[in-house]
């Protein structure tokens, strides 16, 4: 590459620093620096350490997007710092970027943070394949490509926490196993190898840690630095918990069914019945809110819901497409 | 002005919780010169909760919506986040899988109907910034927003998964720094305030799940846009609205603090700069009191 295409320009980097050791609070120190075009965030980080200050710590392994050991947040952005390019966070943020670790609240010093909770929760999910293998098989177990098909884009994660400490939920549901932990249990459940599809699936299901409690607002799948695409992984999941009978009857599966029971009543969503099916008698809660919205003339009765036109075709349409059975 | 033509999806919400966004949607199209098709025929996009139960039923409904503004040779302009989200996905599935789109297709011929992949999905922002454009909304404004700070809210399903958004408009947004909304207010004649949680989630998903990480979430947003000294926070997304406008007394239980704004759709936004009466835009229909006008 011809070095004359390489640009230069002035960065304000505004770096978080703590140390557990000694440090009551945190505080960010300001670093101005001419950054290249052919720089990544990690060589910011070199710099700061090897021409800066000594004592400044992060993660960092294979520079090369495997080891997962170095992701870190740029203005609230959750990256993998020797992927990310410094040309692409200028034109994004401007010239003024705020580094920080992963997790505020998990730093132990600057960039590095107590990454327990990931792990735990990736531990809980059974990361790995259970299967009674046999000593002196008869035959080859043949995996055909289609089926390899099915899990090889979850099995791209190098588990370098970027989904899960982007994951709101995460943020405020400790006991939520987050987008990671959720992608890697489909890669197994998807795997035909394995077989403790029920028992992990049932673990997913149960409210509070599990499927039901994402947010489904996509940061898992805007912030991933290999593609995984967490969030689809966990819709498959949501859908396996259907398909193989694991799903029981709770708040969150009567509130995914209701849509198609409302869907072939009224082509729409009748959202006062959605939140009687799902709730049944936990509907009373509901109740001084929907007083309110009554009293502005948002409550529609049952007696005047809308309806699509053309309704027999979407029930014709739900009895000949329907794929699913709850 | 050039007339524009667009088939409109309204989703369930427009009909039914947020009478003042269809209100206000049709006010404003009037003024834009926009002519909206509405599509009687169209069902729920399953709003990603169906989509958990059974993906195959929810393509075959949503494409069935889509062949409706196939029909009239209209672009489809949504107006909730999560119609566009699940709509833009199920057209970027089936033109992107021939056999999907042949499998969807045996499906709808059963009612006389075809999906062709002609028509282009757009959420009814984008459709305004980029074929009226920011030029002529600011030289239509006849009541410049200039008193107000507003706070956007940009709501997940608009601005991710970007790649799959930024298919379907000219104005390219990033996830990280959205910047559609705050254009608009400024258009608006407005201030915009610059919050951490502008593009953040309010939880609405999840509210009979997991009420309270919905709360939590719902309370930080309000919390965020009040000590960036909003005025009023407005939305593109009727789902965002209603938690944000209907919600407020357990958002405050959740974060400990007592959080409340005025929350505007994007089209009372701009009825208001252009001039339209808070009854035409349905101000009278909010819980969270619009108490500035």
């Amino acid at each position: 590459m011809s070095t004359s295409n390489i640009t230069t320009q002035k960065v304000n980097f505004k770096v978080f620093r703590f140390n557990a050791d000694e440090d009551y609070l945190p505080y960010y120190e300001d670093y101005n620096m001419e950054v290249t075009s052919e720089e990544v965030v990690l060589d910011i980080l070199n710099r700061i350490k090897w021409d800066h200050d000594g004592s400044f710590s992060y993660r960092r392994s294979c520079r090369h997007g495997i080891c997962g050991a170095c992701a870190i947040k740029v203005n609230g952005r959750a990256t993998l710092a020797c992927k990310e390019s410094m040309t692409d966070m200028v034109d994004l943020f401007g010239s003024e970027l705020t580094i920080e670790p992963l997790s505020i609240k998990r730093a132990v010093k600057d960039m590095i943070i107590d990454k327990g909770d990931f792990w735990e929760k990736h531990d809980a999910i059974h990361p790995y394949l259970i299967s009674d293998v046999q000593e002196h098989p008869e035959h080859e177990h043949i995996v055909t490509p289609e089926e390899a098909d099915q899990l090889n884009e979850a099995d791209l994660c190098i588990q370098c926490g970027a989904c899960h400490y982007a994951c709101p939920a995460v943020e405020v549901n400790e006991d939520f196993f987050g987008p990671a932990a959720f992608a890697k249990a489909y890669r197994f459940e998807a795997d035909v190898r394995d077989e403790a599809h029920t028992e992990r699936l049932q673990h997913l299901h149960e409210e509070g840690q599990g499927l039901w409690d994402c947010v489904k607002c996509f940061e898992c799948a805007e912030v991933c630095p290999k593609d995984v695409n967490p969030i689809d992984k966990i819709t498959k999941l949501h859908q396996m918990l259907f398909k193989e009978g694991v799903a029981t009857s709770n708040v969150a599966t009567r509130h995914a069914v209701g849509f198609k029971h409302s869907i072939a009543k009224h082509g729409m969503l009748d959202e006062g019945g959605l939140v009687l099916y799902s709730e049944g008698p936990g509907i009373v809660k509901h109740i001084p809110v929907a007083l309110q919205m009554f009293r502005k003339g948002k409550i529609v009765m049952p007696w005047n819901m809308p309806k699509s036109d053309n309704l027999d075709e979407i029930q014709k349409l739900i009895k000949s497409s329907s794929t699913a059975k709850f | 002005m050039k007339k524009l033509k667009y088939a409109l999806f309204t989703g369930c919400t427009a009909k039914q919780s947020t009478p003042e966004q269809m209100m206000s949607t049709l006010a404003i199209a009037e003024k834009l010169n926009i002519e909206l098709i509405e599509l009687t025929e169209a069902s729920c996009c399953g709003a990603s909760h169906l989509q958990d139960y059974d993906d195959f039923l929810s393509l075959v409904l949503n494409a069935r919506n889509i062949a409706y503004a196939e029909k009239h040779e209209l672009t489809m302009v949504t107006i909730c986040n999560t119609c566009q989200l699940n709509t833009a996905m199920t057209k970027h599935r089936l033109d992107n899988d021939s056999d999907l789109k042949k499998r969807v297709n045996e499906k709808l011929e059963e009612v006389g109907l075809e999906y062709k992949g002609t028509s282009n999905v757009i959420h009814f922002l984008y459709a305004i910034i980029d074929d009226v454009g920011l030029d002529t909304i600011k030289e239509m404004v006849t009541t410049p927003l200039s008193q107000f700070n507003i706070a956007p809210f940009y709501g997940c399903h608009n601005i991710r998964p970007s790649e799959l958004q930024n298919e379907s408009h000219k104005t390219k947004e990033s996830a990280y720094r959205p910047t559609s909304l705050d254009d608009l207010i400024i258009a608006c004649g407005g201030n915009t305030v610059d919050y951490e949680e502008k593009n953040k989630c309010c939880g609405f998903h999840v509210e009979l799940q997991a009420p309270k990480t919905a709360s939590i979430l719902t309370g930080n947003a309000i919390a965020g846009a009040m000590d960036g000294n909003a005025d009023w926070m407005v939305t593109p997304c009727p789902l965002c609205h209603l938690k944000l406008d209907t919600q407020t007394h357990h958002a405050s239980e959740a974060i400990g603090r007592e959080v409340k704004l005025p929350v505007l759709h994007m089209q009372q936004m701009i009825g208001l700069a252009l001039g339209c009466s808070s009854e035409e835009l349905g101000l009278q229909h909010h819980v969270s009191k619009v108490n500035f006008i």
